[in-house]
């Protein structure tokens, strides 16, 4: 082989790299190793979106459950999602928190956790809390042990065998047990409680469990109106330091919400799609939404 | 179906696993298992009143076996609603396991003089099958003892939790385990004694096995490994593994979302209990001098369940006391009237199961319980003459 040859077959090598090179920059966006999305595990709000669902198709037995939603939540936003029975609203739930697989779309928690990668467990511990629109809690167990598996900490079968909890840890459950309005009955069996105070008491060990995004479906059904009115003013405050994203039919509820604050949004699902978003009184006045709560 | 039952959950805590009456009653049973039982045995002449046959020692040291089993199906169902109803073939292969090294242990001395186990000669096989090589070795076979149900919990666990199958659909599949087991272990090809199984044991460790102080060392071994075993369930069910056992009987689903992977969970008091049952099967066959695949038949997997719920279920103590109470029953029933135990064995579960939810423990403990209730109506009793 010439020397000739040689420089020519380098030549051409390099500019293949570069173009290589040149291509995988503007795939991942210039940055390295994209198959470290998954792997990761650390919630990425550069592009100030948490959850980001991407044209997302469910159906059951030829019943679109979701239909191409799309939807997305910036960091520390409030999000109200309101719409009629069957509009998909459980279903959305379902499939951000890994019960239900989607049969096409993207979703994504932050910019680089592919949630539809994860198992329930996995995404959960990632940060994202669900609340179920039925109170789930523990019933044979009482509500400080209820706070106390929720808490954020080791997930292990090992770790479990030999827990203690620490001084830190025994302060967070008691703050929390404060906060949920449940101290005084911390030593009971949490199926001895009222559906207000279990659903309080699910709410408190999403809390406990330190997720960034809450998802918290019909949160206040069977509350008092005294009950309904503190679950939104806790819901207010952690607005900022996490996202929430609040199904309701009650209409009360959205209004405590979203009142008064402006670019606070409500989102209208209907038959799997997004039909309306914009504040309630806009969502309100909106034909289309009137038509679909009414009937035609 | 277990959610429903008002279950007593882990107790507050406090003192180290049990309170003080609970070891009062650990070291009692400790002393009667590893003192008097013997001294009334080996010791007390026969004629007197408290010498203990040797029959009502082989009797309670089956039972403890059994009581073994039913505490490991209390892990699984009681605290964790997983009902297995396939938990004989895990005690059964404990005993195999056992009874090979038994087999071994014969020598010479078999049937035929020859240095194989008689059934082997019969069936005209020079040399041992693979499953065989380790058995002349104690240690070995000890290991199997919970290596083979510990092996095949995990498997089978791991599939059947992974693919999420629960509750009767569970319980039938375990059905389905013990019974396909059962089928294997019949052939004579299988190379464990087909339908005859292991029996005609002479020696253990060297030593002949038929001897009262061998029999007595097997009763002592059997009572403290039960007495062990109680102690390491008491601990799991009192530590954060405990109640999430209980979390994932209660509301499996909000678990999960909690950040637990209720497959490791599972999968990891699934194969304790079965480990719990392989060792009980070990320690039974010496006792009883014969194994063979009825232990693997359904229906014997079924009475593990059945003691578990008479006794009462998630308590520990209530499936010890279910062994021993419906297997009294039945050596009494047997002796006395034995065609009527079938029917007696029927009664008490359905007696249990409409009227004591909680089991036998059930009605003696708590606010609702026979002690309380009496100690309550003589209290105003006492109030009204006065």
């Amino acid at each position: 082989m010439t020397p000739d040859l040689m420089r020519a077959g380098a030549e051409t090598r390099r500019a293949a790299d570069e173009r290589a090179a040149a291509a995988a920059a503007g795939r991942s966006g210039g940055r390295q190793a994209s198959w470290s999305r998954v792997a990761t595990g650390e919630l990425d709000l550069a592009h100030g979106a948490i959850l980001y669902l991407d044209d997302i198709t469910v159906s059951f037995d030829g019943f679109k459950a979701l239909d191409r939603l799309t939807l997305s939540i910036s960091a520390g936003e409030l999000r109200c999602i309101i719409g009629p029975n069957g509009a998909g609203k459980t279903t959305m739930m379902d499939v951000i928190t890994g019960k239900t697989r989607p049969d096409s779309g993207r979703a994504f928690f932050g910019s680089t956790i592919d949630l539809l990668r994860l198992r329930e467990n996995e995404i959960a511990e990632a940060g994202i809390g669900r609340k179920f629109q039925k109170p789930t809690v523990f019933e044979h167990l009482t509500v400080f042990e209820n706070l106390e598996l929720a808490l954020k900490s080791e997930r292990g079968v090992r770790s479990s065998l030999f827990f203690r909890l620490s001084g830190e840890q025994l302060d967070r459950i008691g703050e929390t047990l404060v906060l949920i309005h449940l101290k005084a009955h911390a030593q009971k069996k949490a199926g001895l409680l009222s559906h207000g105070q279990k659903q309080w008491l699910e709410i408190g060990m999403l809390l406990i469990q330190d997720p960034r995004l809450l998802l918290l479906d019909e949160p206040v059904a069977g509350m008092t109106d005294e009950e309904t009115e503190r679950t939104a003013e806790l819901f207010l405050s952690l607005e900022g330091s996490h996202s929430l994203v609040v199904v309701e039919h009650d209409m009360q509820f959205i209004d405590a919400l979203t009142r008064g604050r402006v670019g606070r949004r409500v989102t209208v699902l209907h038959e799997g799609r997004v039909l309306a978003e914009g504040s309630l009184a806009e969502v309100q006045g909106n034909d289309e939404v009137v038509e679909v709560y009414l009937g035609r | 179906m277990s959610a429903v039952l008002p279950l007593p959950a882990g107790a507050p805590r406090g003192p180290f696993l049990l309170g003080m009456r609970g070891w009062i009653g650990v070291t009692v049973a400790l002393g009667v298992v590893a003192v008097v039982v013997p001294v009334a045995n080996l010791l007390v002449p026969a004629g007197s009143v408290f010498h203990l046959s040797d029959y009502a020692v082989q009797l309670v040291g089956k039972i403890m076996c059994y009581a073994i089993c039913a505490l490991a199906m209390d892990l699984i169902w009681g605290y964790t609603g997983i009902l297995s109803l396939g938990h004989g073939v895990f005690f059964a292969l404990g005993g195999y396991a056992m009874g090979m090294y038994l087999m071994r242990q014969i020598g010479a001395d078999g049937q035929y003089r020859l240095p194989m186990p008689d059934f082997m000669v019969f069936l005209n096989w020079k040399e041992f099958p693979w499953h065989w090589a380790v058995s002349d070795s104690f240690v070995a076979q000890m290991a199997l003892v919970v290596l083979a149900p510990g092996l095949l919990a995990f498997v089978f666990g791991y599939f059947a939790f992974r693919s999420r199958i629960k509750g009767v659909y569970f319980s039938i599949i375990t059905q389905a385990m013990t019974y396909a087991a059962m089928l294997l272990f019949f052939r004579n090809e299988t190379g464990f004694g087909g339908n005859n199984g292991f029996t005609d044991f002479k020696r253990i460790l060297g030593v002949p096995i038929a001897t009262p102080t061998m029999r007595m060392l097997l009763f002592v071994v059997t009572g403290c490994t039960l007495i062990a075993f109680f102690l390491l369930a008491r601990a799991i069910v009192e530590s954060k593994f405990g109640r999430i056992l209980m979390a994932i009987r209660d509301a499996e689903s909000r678990v999960m979302f909690t950040g637990y992977d209720p497959l490791r969970y599972k999968l990891a008091v699934w194969t304790l209990s079965a480990v719990m049952c392989g060792v009980a099967g070990a320690l039974y066959v010496p006792q009883v001098g014969i194994i063979n695949p009825s232990e693997m038949t359904p229906a014997a997997s079924i009475e593990i369940a059945i003691w578990t719920a008479v006794g009462g279920r998630a308590t520990l103590v209530g499936p010890i006391v279910g062994a021993f109470f419906v297997n009294g029953a039945k050596s009494w029933f047997t002796q006395a009237m034995p065609e009527v135990w079938l029917y007696a064995l029927g009664a008490m579960f359905i007696a249990v199961t409409l009227f004591l939810p909680q089991g036998i423990v059930g009605l003696l403990r708590g606010q609702d319980g026979l002690f309380a209730r009496l100690l309550r109506a003589t209290r105003k009793e006492a109030g009204s003459e006065r």
